[in-house]
């Protein structure tokens, strides 16, 4: 019953479950591929102008995409209330909470894997700075999206709308990573200024916001 | 008031004034009770009297309002966690997952790996450990039994069971209540909450009537060996 044990148990459990339904991933892969070719309709930027808008387009769409999986995250929990018997369990709550968010990060990512190609055609893309870095900014700012997307889903599972409810918590929460995100990836993007202070930010964030949702998760949890 | 037999070992459950509170609704109005071990206590009373509520209290899903109750010797529920099952309202399984699929990852909370344990708590409730079909296709019936395995599975000192016959026909219940005499002829306490008294005639211990979110009365049962020798048979 170590945490390690029981979060890649959790893990592995809903991996197979998505992997049967494919409820999330197919939800934000439509979505994000319906945002993508909107705004390439709408805008019909050119190489320049793709690069300087490239990174606000790039998270918004995957941050609108993400809350799609989010909110489905305690959905499975929640029917039959499956949630009571991890909660009578021994089980270490905070596994369940790491589970959930390492669940929703390989989601994401995924999605992003699926997309990236997408924007690169859609919008011409060409990075004029160094690509690893982009990769660096996709996997500390999908953390930042999914440690709170997570725990704010589980804290707004008792509530009646909370599909409208997880939006209008965490996205003002996001601001400061999403900020970053955006700032970091332009920076890269066009190449014209140095993205290492908002990739430290983003370090900085995630580190802040996993240590806050470990700490509070199993009040949230056993909330009645 | 106290369980009138095997009173030299300590209680199983004491309940020390026990209020809960639903806003300003009180559905446990000052419980105090104590229930020995190795019995089988069936709970009976009207919708509202406050049976699955005692029973989720006592099982940690909900904190009380005022009182206390110790469990297992312990007022730190979290640490006896491991020697208590719960089988609620709900089925408590995942509709996606097969019946063995289930118990794994709930056996893997209790740091269970051993598939042997699964299947054994599969067919204790008279399920095929190779059936399968997800949950979702289960008959209600056999979602209540294998929710039962599940409650079991890590082999509990104290069990807690919210209407474990609902939506199970008189046979399987009948089986089911055996199941049950057999498993606190082991040593385990059962707590059964149920609208089916009759089903646990002859396997209980004792009947526990609630009103008004108190116990009225409390009443020996008569045993009968016959009951717990029946057997289940797989489906």
């Amino acid at each position: 019953m170590t945490t390690i044990g029981v979060t890649r148990t959790t893990l592995l459990k809903d991996l197979l479950m998505e992997w049967r339904s494919k409820d999330a991933i197919n939800s934000m892969l439509f979505f994000a591929l319906l945002v993508v070719v909107i705004f390439s309709f709408a805008f019909n930027p050119t190489a320049e102008e793709s690069r300087r808008i490239a990174g606000g387009l790039i998270w918004v769409a995957f941050l609108f995409a993400a809350v799609v999986a989010l909110n489905q995250t305690w959905a499975r929990e929640l029917r039959n209330q499956v949630l009571d018997a991890y909660r009578v369990s021994p089980a270490p709550p905070n596994a369940l909470f790491l589970a959930k968010a390492i669940g929703n990060f390989f989601f994401v990512v995924v999605l992003e894997a699926l997309m990236a190609p997408l924007f690169v055609v859609f919008y011409d893309l060409r990075s004029v700075g160094p690509v690893w870095q982009l990769i660096v900014v996709a996997l500390l700012g999908t953390w930042a999206l999914v440690v709170n997307g997570t725990f704010f889903a589980a804290l707004s599972i008792r509530t009646r709308s909370r599909e409208i409810m997880l939006p209008l918590i965490l996205f003002p929460i996001s601001i400061p990573a999403l900020l970053a995100m955006v700032d970091a990836t332009t920076s890269i993007l066009t190449g014209e200024a140095s993205p290492d202070f908002w990739i430290k930010m983003l370090a900085v964030y995630d580190v802040v916001f996993t240590a806050v949702c470990l700490l509070l998760f199993e009040s949230v949890l056993n909330a009645e | 008031m106290t369980g009138s037999s095997d009173l030299s070992s300590s209680p199983a459950i004491v309940l020390d004034n026990l209020v809960k509170f639903f806003g300003r609704f009180a559905a446990i109005r000052g419980i105090s009770a104590s229930f020995a071990p190795g019995r089988l206590y069936v709970v009976l009373g009207d919708n509202g009297a406050g049976k699955s509520t005692l029973l989720r209290m006592v099982a940690g899903l909900m904190e009380p309002s005022q009182g206390s109750f110790t469990l297992l010797g312990t007022k730190n529920h979290r640490k006896v966690a491991h020697r208590v099952g719960y089988m609620g309202h709900a089925p408590l399984l995942y509709d996606e997952l097969s019946g063995m699929e289930n118990l794994r990852y709930f056996a893997g909370l209790y740091g269970l790996d051993d598939d042997t344990v699964c299947r054994k708590a599969m067919q204790m409730v008279g399920l095929d450990p190779e059936l399968s079909r997800r949950i979702g296709q289960y008959s209600q019936g056999m979602r209540q039994r294998l929710s039962l395995a599940r409650a079991v599975l890590h082999d509990p000192e104290l069990i807690l069971l919210d209407e474990p016959f609902s939506n199970v026909d008189v046979h399987s219940a009948r089986e089911m209540a055996a199941v049950l005499g057999r498993v606190r002829d082991k040593g385990k306490t059962i707590f059964v909450v149920t609208h089916q008294a009759t089903l646990m005639e002859g396997v209980a211990d004792e009947f526990v009537h609630m009103a008004a979110g108190q116990i009225v009365s409390r009443e020996e049962a008569v045993r009968k060996a016959a009951l717990s020798n029946a057997e289940w048979t797989p489906r």
